[in-house]
């Protein structure tokens, strides 16, 4: 089996070798065997997914027939791994993982392929561009990480198993998705390096990217949340992100993708911004190809980074020579580049894109500075110093409010000039509303002047409501005009209005789901935890609940051994019930079983928090009520539970669904009314070219 | 508390108004009186000072990092049979039970575990620049957008064939609306 892997994994580079040399050999050439030369280097690349799918399928193949005289299986699976997990051995590791990276890469290189008849010179560039990455790719697993390599000494009864943190369901799905989004980056990069190298007119690579460019962030935040969930959900802190450096890696491209996604709509609109979005597109992939790096180096810790390897190097290379190729045809093509019209007010859609690509670029900028201090500092100090949640949560949050600033306030703002009154009329209504939200946060009794991160939250929960406000009014606008021309219902009219406008009112949805996450977020500073020891009828008395523990039980399957905690949850008062019943207790809403495993293969022991949002008994303002098996007291034996408060946080994964959901929507073409035409006779003939 | 005070226990006064030597026991009602008034005193200061030590153990456990290399701020560690978080946890339960002030607490923390143990940059020396940076990058990013900006607005306006002027007057700002309704993303 790893014979057939081998092989196959230098077939794919020799192919994608073949695809990148003779695809640009054939863009540079005149002559008539130019066409039939990319022709073939079109199918090289076909046939590279073909090859690096074979190779795929031959490790989870492998995975499955447990093959562990394969290192990379014996290192991440055992016997008794479940199905889905054996499945996710190709993104466990860091072979499996580039070999994953590789397989998206020439996924998205086939479909674009098959597609080159929609502009053949361009589609050519692209395909030539991805052929390049996919050789990188190709050659460290061929020389530098190989996924087949054989296991030295004896052949081994079973695996070491995988890490318990990765055996957990998000697993199987959260890094397809995110590779999906840093792969797919490529996608736009490569069209907008191609057009820029061939000179190309107009703004075509941008249609013909921007779909990519949507699905690709949509991949990317789906990636980024269920990497923020499964922390939430496994790792037992009762948070949902700790600005990890992985996780900022996944963070940086995101935000530099999001600000692309909104500075083209100003090169499509009006002709500007081409330098920027070039700018752009490459820090884009170019970030993408760090956050793999970061990953996969180790040169900076964190709980995700594989151990150091010999990988750093050839990532350094490869992102120093593309940077080197990407700011040297940037600048030759400057002239190209100039902007088409100028800028008329600064109350102007226009400069609304360019402060919030300014913001979305300095948090970014702040993200990155973050990650790499503590090595710049070893360089000047001689010691590394660390920069940690402390740090971003000051430097990052006020800039990432302005910015929700700017989301409520853009969307009101017209092309070229916003008139006074109509940005009076337009901001009536959500400021009012977000205003009434801060006042109402005050009056029961979160006082901003008493802990800094209270008036953070207010700013949070304003502009957030700010941003509700403005969709809001936006959807309930434009529905009341078709409305009143259509006679239909004011609901019937937003839905026409949003099908007439797919992109402009996704987006809308897309912020507003953006407001829902901020609101999520918002509910940290008012988190509450207890620990504590516990016994059979032992309480925790937290925030509106008593948690009683009832028993303690375990069990055993072939995959590891366990214990849970079963807790019974009840809420006094409010809407769950009243204090009188249960001796004093309130009401019994749940029972919680928090969990600790201890996985065989591995020897290695993991918590498994339980989550209980209250949707039923707070609905808007709902609580996570989380619970951690923590393990038992060495001295005393007894088991000891955390309990975490977490208000809003629910709201979090809801804001995500809209966000999709919003995404989706936008991707969907406009809906055209179609107008039947009268044909009316001309009542004198009309000359030809009188019109020009 | 209520306090009672015994009118039969006050002084007793002489002929000529003179007071006379009291009663020992005279004072035993006052002196109780000052300890129930001292007690809940110290009951109110040694609450209170609870309170800013636990707030205080928040406040500090956030600002270090755990040393058992899970990257977690000290008091988010879970870790499952972490040794570093419940050691460091205790170590700065006693610091703060001696009394020590904060940054005296960090410094043994530092001294101890060493600089990476704080879990951000200090607003010394060259770490200074950690801070520094990204607002000068915002500052940086508002000037350079300004300089955009403006000469994005000082650009002439494109030739137009002769005979053709184009108005911004308000004579047109109906039709203005109109477009942008229609064309707007």
């Amino acid at each position: 089996m790893a014979q057939i892997g081998s092989f196959a994994l230098l077939l794919a580079l020799v192919l994608s070798t073949y695809s990148f040399g003779a695809g640009l050999l054939s863009l540079f050439r005149r002559d008539a065997s130019a066409a039939r030369l990319g022709e073939t280097a079109r199918r090289a690349g076909i046939a590279t997914f073909v090859i690096v799918v074979l190779a795929s399928f031959v490790l989870v193949s492998a995975a499955f027939a447990d093959d562990f005289s394969i290192a990379y299986i014996y290192h991440h699976s055992n016997r008794d791994l479940p199905a889905a997990y054996k499945f996710a051995v190709l993104w466990s590791g860091q072979e499996g993982s580039l070999l994953f990276w590789s397989l998206l890469l020439a996924g998205y290189g086939f479909v674009l392929r098959l597609r080159y008849k929609t502009d053949q010179r361009l589609f050519a560039y692209a395909s030539v561009i991805i052929a390049a990455v996919q050789v990188f790719f190709l050659a460290i697993l061929n020389f530098a990480a190989h996924p087949f390599a054989i296991e030295r000494g004896a052949l081994q009864p079973d695996g070491t198993g995988l890490n318990p943190l990765l055996q957990y369901p998000e697993m199987v799905i959260h890094p397809p998705m995110l590779y999906l989004g840093y792969v797919g980056f490529t996608i736009p990069f490569a069209f907008a390096l191609g057009a820029l190298i061939m000179h190309y007119p107009g703004e075509k690579w941008i249609h013909i990217t921007r779909r990519w460019t949507m699905v690709t962030w949509c991949f990317l935040t789906v990636g980024i949340f269920l990497g923020a969930h499964w922390a939430y959900a496994v790792l037992g802190w009762g948070g949902y992100w700790g600005w990890d450096p992985v996780e900022n890696a996944s963070l940086m491209p995101w935000l530099t993708g999001t600000a692309f996604l909104h500075s083209v709509i100003m090169q499509e609109k009006r002709g500007m911004l081409k330098v920027w979005n070039m700018v752009l597109v490459f820090a884009t992939f170019l970030l993408s190809m760090l956050g793999t790096f970061l990953t996969r180096s180790g040169v900076i810790s964190s709980v995700h980074a594989f151990a150091q390897s010999s990988i750093g190097t050839w990532f350094i290379v490869f992102i120093a020579l593309t940077t080197a190729v990407c700011a040297f045809f940037l600048i030759k093509n400057l002239g190209n580049l100039k902007s088409e019209h100028k800028l008329e007010s600064l109350a102007s859609r226009e400069s609304s894109f360019l402060f919030n690509n300014l913001l979305l670029l300095v948090v970014c900028f702040t993200v990155l500075w973050g990650t790499f201090f503590p090595i710049l500092s070893e360089w000047v100090q001689g010691h590394k110093v660390t920069v940690g949640p402390p740090f971003f949560n000051r430097v990052a949050v006020p800039v990432a409010l302005l910015l929700m600033l700017l989301t409520a306030v853009g969307p009101l703002l017209a092309w070229r000039k916003t008139s006074l009154e109509s940005l009076k009329r337009n901001f009536l209504f959500p400021t009012i509303g977000a205003v009434a939200v801060g006042l109402m946060m005050i009056v029961f009794g979160v006082k901003p002047w008493e802990d800094p991160s209270y008036f953070y939250a207010i700013m949070a929960a304003v502009l957030s409501a700010l941003v509700i406000f403005t969709v809001i009014s936006e959807f309930v606008r434009g529905g009341r005009v078709i409305a009143g021309k259509s006679g239909q219902g004011l609901f019937s009219a937003m839905l026409q209005l949003t099908r007439r406008n797919t992109r402009r009112y996704g987006g809308y949805i897309v912020h507003f789901g953006v407001a829902l996450v901020i609101i999520g977020i918002l509910g940290q500073p008012f988190n509450k935890e207890v620990e504590k020891e516990m016994s059979f009828g032992d309480k925790i008395n937290i925030g509106p609940y008593t948690l009683v523990c009832q028993s303690f039980t375990q069990d055993d399957n072939p995959n590891y051994a366990n214990e849970w905690a079963i807790i019974n949850v009840y809420r006094h008062g409010g809407i769950g019930g009243s204090n009188s019943e249960n001796n004093g207790l309130g009401k019994l809403i749940t029972t919680m079983y928090p969990e600790r495993r201890f996985y065989k293969a591995s020897g290695q022991p993991q918590t498994l928090p339980r989550i209980y949002p209250s949707f039923r008994e707070d609905l808007f303002l709902v609580t996570d009520v989380y619970l951690v098996y923590e393990g038992k007291n060495e001295t005393t034996g007894r088991p000891i539970i955390k309990a975490h408060l977490n208000p809003l946080v629910p709201w979090i994964w809801i804001g995500l669904i809209i966000m999709v959901f919003g995404t989706i929507v936008a991707l969907v073409p406009n809906y055209l009314p179609v107008s039947a035409a009268v044909p009316v006779r001309a009542r004198e003939p009309v000359h030809a070219g009188a019109g020009d | 508390m209520k306090l009672i005070f015994h009118p039969d226990r006050k002084s007793i006064r002489n002929a000529n108004g003179s007071a006379q030597s009291r009663d020992p026991l005279f004072y035993v009602p006052i002196l109780r009186r000052y300890l129930a008034v001292a007690a809940l005193a110290f009951l109110l200061v040694t609450a209170a000072f609870a309170a800013s030590t636990d707030a205080r153990f928040k406040d500090l456990g956030h600002r270090m990092m755990c040393t058992c290399g899970c990257g977690q701020v000290l008091l988010e560690c879970n870790h499952v049979g972490c040794q570093s978080s419940d050691k460091m946890r205790n170590q700065l339960q006693a610091a703060l039970d001696k009394g020590d002030n904060d940054d005296l607490i960090l410094q043994g923390f530092v001294q101890e575990y060493g600089p990476t143990v704080i879990a951000a940059p200090t607003a010394v020396g060259f770490n200074k620049v950690a801070w520094i940076m990204p607002f000068v990058a915002l500052a940086a990013g508002i000037v350079f957008l300004t300089w955009v900006v403006r000469a994005w607005k000082n650009r002439p306006e494109p030739a137009l064939a002769d005979g053709i002027t184009i108005s911004r007057g308000p004579e047109f700002d109906e039709f203005r609306a109109q477009a942008r309704k229609d064309t707007d993303l």
